[in-house]
């Protein structure tokens, strides 16, 4: 069995990048993922990895290193937060369509402005349109978990397309809890090593990748790449399955908490699923029919999934950590509402909460949950807070006159 | 042009076309004219020419084939006529003209 051990989550993913097989990591410092190559640089310097490590100048040049790395035929990974991942941005888009099955940290913050260090999901809700898998954690132990598995659903042969392991900056990077560590062996042996199909350093067969791309082939291309993101849903449930062989941790695509008969369900990514647990215990105590979903692939979408665990309910509460600024809701809520598109089902509510780092209390879980009770009760009940907060689209714990 | 058994042209579908367009093989180039992208024409005055040889290693698109010691014509299929060759030939041997469809 696994070995227990007291860490933080960017401590468990420098130990984990140690055990993958990892040929390159390229990263550069940003808060708060600096610790991953801080820490996994030192066994790089204690020969306890023969990993490159390339401290490069920027992440524009991380993600190309990575990219020019799994090209070539090796198997990169690398780390970063906020305005870094908002750095990669291009690079984000060039290695998913050239389908190059790289792995990366991402350690949510909030992306600049006004300047704040702190978590959101801004910075990860800017990339999940560049064709990266993004799969989401609660806790440490997740985070280390997704990110180990992350190496074997991007290197699926009918998957190939890179994955974003996200936790949630400070909440769970810097916070130290009890988590149960994989030897290096068992990590090595799980993930195996990688044998693509196609790589530039390959003598017996060249190969030119990512040429121009005209307008008779560009669409074709596209369609090929939504397809290893399509089929990337069963992919993570069948590394799931192989992952709680070795480890006897379960996940899914969604973690479906009370659910069987709640009313009023909060639908939520990353940490604050842990606090609407608690929270979700203490209300069922009273007698109230309360849950969660907690979406543990954002990309690509669980739709189906999504749609079977809140249909029965009456009122749902999407729980958005980035505001898209679309005016009309955050990123979580537009998927959710396209999960619900035809099938009728509860009334659905986006709450944008935790922004830049804003504290999220049980008292405002408590909040949402009673609000929905408002949503259910009719029309009376409600039209005091539709006045004050709108029908469909509200801030959670704002200052407001 | 054919690749691992897999015709590339605008017909070819999403489900065939090679995985996020590589190319495989050398040389690949040589399968499409591009010569069409040509808006000026380099052509031989070939009395003036005294197969110096300073032309060929400047064509950056390997348009000026040589054999056995002698530069051939243009190869038009694939001239894409920057006109590096009539700079640098110093017999004004290379002429550049308007190309005319």
């Amino acid at each position: 069995m696994g070995k227990r051990d007291r860490l933080s989550g960017n401590e468990a993913i420098a130990l984990a990048m140690k055990g993958m097989n990892l040929d390159v990591v390229a990263a550069f410092p940003i808060t708060p993922s600096t610790e991953i190559p801080q820490y996994f640089s030192q066994y790089v310097a204690n020969g306890e990895t023969d990993t490159l490590f390339i401290p490069v100048e920027s992440e524009h040049s991380a993600m190309s290193a990575c990219i020019g790395a799994q090209a070539a035929g090796a198997r990169a990974s690398t780390a970063t937060s906020s305005c870094g991942l908002a750095l990669m941005y291009e690079m984000l888009h060039v290695g998913a369509s050239l389908r190059l099955p790289m792995t990366m940290a991402c350690v949510t913050r909030a992306l600049t402005g006004p300047i704040n260090i702190h978590n959101d999901h801004g910075d990860a809700m800017g990339a999940r349109d560049t064709g990266w898998i993004q799969l989401y954690a609660e806790n440490a132990q997740e985070a280390y978990d997704n990110y180990i598995m992350a190496v074997k659903i991007a290197e699926d042969k009918q998957v190939l397309t890179p994955v974003m392991a996200c936790q949630d900056g400070f909440i769970t990077s810097h916070a130290v809890e009890n988590i149960e560590l994989l030897s290096d062996e068992e990590i090595g042996k799980f993930v195996g090593l990688y044998e693509p199909a196609e790589y530039l350093l390959n003598e017996e067969e060249k190969v030119a990748m990512g040429p121009y791309d005209a307008p008779a082939y560009l669409m074709e291309h596209k369609r090929q790449q939504a397809e290893g993101m399509m089929q990337a849903l069963p992919v993570i449930e069948k590394v799931a399955a192989e992952f709680a062989a070795l480890s006897g941790r379960h996940y899914g695509l969604i973690e479906e908490y009370q659910t069987e008969d709640a009313e009023r369900i909060l639908v939520v990514l990353g940490s604050t699923a842990g606090t609407a647990k608690q929270v979700i215990k203490n209300l069922r105590a009273k007698g109230e029919k309360v849950g969660l979903v907690k979406i543990r692939s954002y990309r690509p979408f669980p739709a189906a999934a999504v749609a079977k665990a809140i249909k029965k309910a009456k009122a749902v509460a999407v729980m958005d950590k980035a505001e898209g600024m679309s005016g009309i809701g955050g990123p979580l809520f537009g998927d959710i509402c396209v999960a619900m598109n035809g099938l009728g089902g509860p009334r659905l509510i986006d709450y944008m909460y935790g922004l830049g780092g804003r504290d999220v209390r049980p008292e405002h879980i408590e909040a949402v949950y009673r609000d929905l009770a408002a949503a259910m009760a009719g029309k009376a009940d409600e039209e005091q807070l539709i006045k004050k907060a709108g029908p469909y689209y509200r801030y959670l714990a704002l200052r407001e006159e | 042009m054919k690749q691992k058994g897999i015709e590339i042209n605008d017909r070819v579908s999403w489900q065939n076309i090679t995985l996020a367009g590589a190319v495989y093989g050398g040389g690949t180039a040589k399968q499409f004219a591009t010569g069409d992208w040509r808006s000026m024409r380099p052509v031989m005055v070939w009395e003036k020419c005294k197969q110096c040889l300073l032309c060929a290693p400047v064509c950056p698109d390997s348009s000026i084939p040589v054999e056995a010691g002698k530069r051939l014509d243009f190869d038009y299929d694939h001239c894409k006529g920057c006109g590096v060759c009539v700079q640098v030939c110093p017999f004004e041997a290379i002429l550049f003209k308007k190309e005319e469809k």
